[in-house]
């Protein structure tokens, strides 16, 4: 099956009747896109979107060794993420133009890899992601890995306001900020782990990024910039939705999401704070 | 007796093959009011982060447990786009720290600082403003040493002089202890106590009268008289 006619076959199953375990996948889904506002408000604010990308770009080898196994996508593109996730907190921890370098290479290469070991018939989804049903213990296991990013960032937002203003001053205070950077990377990877059934390994990430770049255009104050990147997040998840299955019957709805998001993007540059 | 605050042997601290500091050996006793002089790279702020564990180095540091420790950065690379208020930079560390909400306000009415002031987003802040909330940040949480790197290091000179005013005061009426960092020797001269040079050859220690000679700051800085005439004038 070539990707035209995976598409195409995405397209006709588009025209889905709601059951229960497509309502668990649009309720994790509004639940991801709550934990993308918040992780990426401060990924923002962290300067640390190219790394982010890399991030998530990192689940595609391990996604395409799944497929190849035929196991479970989610087990392959976790476990690379996981280990996307200690490599580019080494890079991190060093500094100046080489971990520029050395993160530009690692997301080209991931994304060679990848590309390259992933069946052809489950390329599109591995990248773009598709709407599928969702079993209670897995929509369960999502919920509560959104609540421990919640919790994350909830129980650590005094020290990341610290480490946000000046890691040395934090550091000076008390704070483990090599901890806290690997303790936000693994919220983050879970965070892109989480919205990767629908998002895929090349948009998720948007999602993280591209709500939070809008709250930032539209709010001076942090506590208002963090509900404006959540709820533009879930404006962008239920409107991609919609649009996705009742309009376009389309089951991949990760490109409408981010265009959707990146619409809210534009319309924000039109009223800055 | 005066307390032993802290208590540094044989430091050395080295970036790759460059050596920043070797066998600095010093004390600091509670009230003191140290001034860490010497030219541009002969490791004075180097010397401030290892003294905090900011930075890996050999040699012995040692902290006595009575000392509570507040520094101000020569400055800080935050992003002016932070949407970030003072009030909630100063709550960040006072929650961290667990300290009481008493704490924080006495802080602010030490500094003078107003609500408008509490409430302003640190972007809006001018240098002086910045340099104040820094000096709050590092006064939250009752320290009885102050490490100063270069304080006033972008103020115009009027914002520089109270600033070492607010320092005066810090150690006369609080009797915090001081380690400051400055090029200004008459700064120096003024408020130090005891003087620690820093130079390519070895580094020295005294009271200013005995450090801050014609002869000294010729080997340290290779212009004794400019320096010497401007302190002379105090």
């Amino acid at each position: 099956m070539n990707k035209a006619r995976a598409f195409r076959s995405r397209k006709e199953e588009g025209s889905i009747s709601m059951d229960a375990s497509h309502s668990y996948a649009v309720l994790l889904a509004a639940f991801f896109a709550i934990a993308a506002g918040l992780v990426g408000s401060v990924a923002l604010m962290k300067r640390m979107v190219l790394a982010s990308d890399v991030i998530s770009h990192l689940a595609l080898p391990g996604l395409g060794i799944a497929y190849l196994l035929k196991t479970n996508p989610l087990v392959g593109g976790g476990a690379t993420l996981f280990l996307g996730t200690l490599l580019v907190w080494q890079l991190q921890k060093k500094t100046g133009l080489a971990t520029d370098a050395a993160i530009g290479v690692v997301f080209a290469a991931s994304l060679g890899i990848g590309a390259l070991i992933t069946p052809g018939e489950d390329l599109l989804e591995a990248l773009f992601g598709n709407f599928q049903k969702l079993s209670l213990v897995g929509f369960l296991l999502g919920a509560a890995a959104v609540v421990l990013v919640v919790l994350f960032v909830v129980q650590m937002k005094d020290r990341l306001i610290l480490d946000l203003f000046s890691p040395e001053l934090a550091a000076a205070t008390g704070v483990k900020v090599a901890r806290l950077d690997l303790g936000f990377l693994l919220v983050f990877s879970l965070t892109v782990l989480v919205g990767l059934r629908f998002m895929g390994a090349l948009l998720s990430s948007a999602l993280i990024i591209i709500p939070a770049a809008t709250a930032r255009q539209l709010t001076s104050r942090m506590a208002q910039f963090v509900v404006v990147a959540c709820a533009a997040s879930l404006v962008s998840v239920a409107a991609g939705f919609v649009i996705s299955t009742l309009i376009l019957k389309t089951t991949t709805v990760g490109p409408t999401i981010v265009i959707v998001s990146a619409l809210l993007f534009v319309l924000s540059l039109l009223k800055r704070k | 007796m005066t307390d032993r605050l802290l208590s540094v042997r044989d430091l050395r601290v080295a970036f790759g093959n460059r050596v920043v500091l070797r066998d600095l050996s010093f004390e600091v006793y509670s009230g003191d009011c140290l001034a860490i002089i010497g030219p541009n790279g002969s490791g004075k702020t180097v010397l401030l982060k290892a003294l905090q564990h900011l930075i890996p180095y050999g040699g012995e540091i040692h902290w006595s447990p009575a000392a509570r420790v507040g520094y101000v950065p020569q400055s800080v690379a935050a992003d002016r786009q932070l949407p970030l208020r003072v009030s909630e930079l100063l709550t960040a560390k006072a929650q961290f720290l667990h300290l009481a909400d008493q704490e924080m306000e006495q802080d602010s009415s030490e500094l003078s600082l107003s609500p408008e002031f509490l409430n302003a987003g640190i972007g809006t802040l001018s240098g002086g403003q910045f340099q104040k909330v820094l000096i709050a940040f590092a006064l939250l949480g009752r320290p009885n040493l102050l490490l100063f790197d270069e304080p006033t290091a972008s103020l115009d000179e009027l914002s520089e002089e109270r600033i070492y005013e607010l320092v005066h005061e810090l150690q006369c009426q609080k009797g915090i202890t001081v380690i400051l960092v400055s090029h200004d020797l008459s700064v120096v001269y003024r408020y130090a106590n005891r003087v620690l040079c820093l130079s390519k050859g070895k580094p020295c220690m005294g009271p200013p009268k005995e450090i801050l000679t014609p002869q000294m700051l010729e080997e340290v800085y290779g212009a004794p008289s400019r320096f010497y005439g401007h302190i002379q004038e105090h």
